[in-house]
């Protein structure tokens, strides 16, 4: 289809997208005044039958803890996919045959400044992460926003140096293992209630008291389950991206890439 | 409140004119970046922290991060093949 | 004032849609078409959070203010939090897919491709 086409194909839909989506706005409500129950009654009974004071969390690993584990798996998938893309395929290892074109420049080494701020920045953002997936049914947080800022962590330690010593620190199959793992124990905790005798996913763990860390039940240890998976997804994501583009090692200035 | 709300509306649909206008992609990623915190922004305004808190990370930190290095595989890519045709010109000249 | 206010999130969120829309569909580059994509999906971030707002209310987390005060919805909340996560990793996975494209084929332009060959 030509541009032309195209763009009459477009302004056509968007048309019809504006007739339809006029006639779905007259039957809600308008904005500011939420009409609808179920928002209202999870407000007022999260908090005593999960002793959780975070509605979201609890809503998400508990009252609709299913769909996201669907989400989890279309991360899990998602992430597997890129890393296939990514992999190094058979027809290009090493460019034995390129010649250096510059042999006495090397890659400028990251700053003295740089090097100092990341560096002491690497602890904190470890526990930062770790604290944000321990708190979720707390305050705001949990599983997925925590295991990003841990993943960011390894992302520090390649700013510092370079990447020899991010590949280092991620050993591959350690990254992979804590993936799968943080996959499959979110799905057999759900089985832990139904050996029980109850239905998948249900909160079978001591609820607790509200307010202290160890509360409600399944929802922190699937935080901390779904924490795990979203930062080695992440990690491996890093890794299969940056092991395709970097090739200038510091102090070498020698091309090619390396398995 | 309602002034803050409306001015946040109008920043979020300009910034996102902006970044589809953005034909470049290298510097496009410096506006989805932007886009993203002006939208964390946005949920924080309409009392939604956690997931501004996911936005910030997601949105700010890792989109634009791996655009980068999308972007920087592609124009080794790109230099790779101009040298190799360059050689080939070379050999058969 | 209330008047304009009632529609106008939701005006926005169509905005955004037609315009990522518009991005998709003269796009010359890939990965430009990748990040319109990205701003498409924002726009239904925009629309789940206006239908869950409520005037004068607080966010759905309990550990301060007691439990009867009126609060936004959160079920809404829950949706867009694992939904921005995910959004992450497809923009991801259509990365993979463009470097690979480019590697095997030196183009970026999708009305330049042709069909797929064994």
């Amino acid at each position: 289809m030509n541009r032309t086409g195209r763009m009459v194909f477009f302004l056509i839909s968007v048309a019809g997208f504006f007739a339809i989506y006029l006639w779905a706005l007259r039957g809600l409500s308008p904005f500011g005044h939420y009409p609808g129950p179920y928002g209202d009654v999870l407000n007022k009974v999260a908090v005593y039958e999960r002793h959780a004071t975070d509605v979201v969390t609890a809503v998400n690993f508990d009252y609709r803890g299913f769909d996201t584990l669907g989400e989890e798996f279309i991360l899990f998938i998602s992430v597997i996919g890129a890393t296939l893309l990514l992999r190094r395929q058979k027809s290009e290892t090493e460019d034995g045959d390129q010649e250096d074109e510059s042999p006495n420049r090397t890659a400028p080494a990251p700053s003295d400044a740089t090097r100092a701020l990341t560096l002491a920045l690497i602890g904190p953002m470890v526990l930062f992460g770790l604290y944000i997936v321990c708190h979720g049914q707390l305050t705001p947080g949990g599983g997925f926003q925590g295991g990003v800022i841990l993943a960011t962590a390894p992302l520090l330690v390649y700013l510092a140096g370079d990447f020899e010593s991010f590949k280092k620190i991620t050993s591959h199959t350690l990254v992979e293992a804590a993936e799968a793992a943080g996959a499959g124990g979110y799905l057999l905790i759900g089985f832990i209630g139904m050996i029980l005798g109850t239905f998948y996913l249900r909160n079978v763990f001591a609820l607790g008291k509200t307010g202290e860390v160890n509360s409600s039940g399944t929802i922190a240890a699937i935080s901390i389950a779904t924490g795990l998976e979203v930062a080695a997804g992440f990690v491996l994501l890093l890794y299969g991206f940056l092991e395709q583009t970097l090739e200038i090692r510091l102090g070498g200035g020698k091309g090619g890439g390396k398995k | 409140m309602l002034l803050i709300q409306v001015t946040i509306l109008i920043f979020v649909a300009v910034a996102g004119t902006g970044v589809v206008l953005t034909r470049e992609p290298s510097s496009q990623t410096v506006a989805i970046s932007f886009y993203g915190l002006l939208l964390a922004l946005m949920f924080f305004i309409f009392q939604a922290p956690d997931v501004a808190l996911s936005q910030i990370v997601i949105g700010a930190v890792a989109l634009p991060l791996m655009i980068m290095l999308a972007l920087a595989r592609i124009r080794r890519d790109r230099e790779q093949s101009e040298r190799a045709n360059k050689r080939e010109e070379k050999k058969a000249a | 004032m209330m008047h304009f206010m009632s529609f106008f999130p939701y005006a926005i969120a169509a905005w955004l849609f037609v315009m990522g829309l518009y991005g998709i569909v003269t796009s010359r580059n890939f990965v430009h078409l990748i990040i319109c994509l990205a701003v498409l999906q924002s726009s239904t971030y925009v629309v789940l959070l206006s239908i869950g707002y409520r005037w004068g209310g607080v966010p759905p987390v309990f550990a301060g203010p007691p439990v009867g005060t009126p609060a936004v919805d959160p079920i809404v909340q829950a949706l867009m939090l694992t939904d921005i996560v995910v959004e992450a990793t497809v923009v991801a996975l259509l990365l993979a897919l463009a470097v690979q494209l480019h590697k095997h084929t030196q183009k970026l332009n999708p009305d330049e491709l042709e069909a797929l060959e064994g």
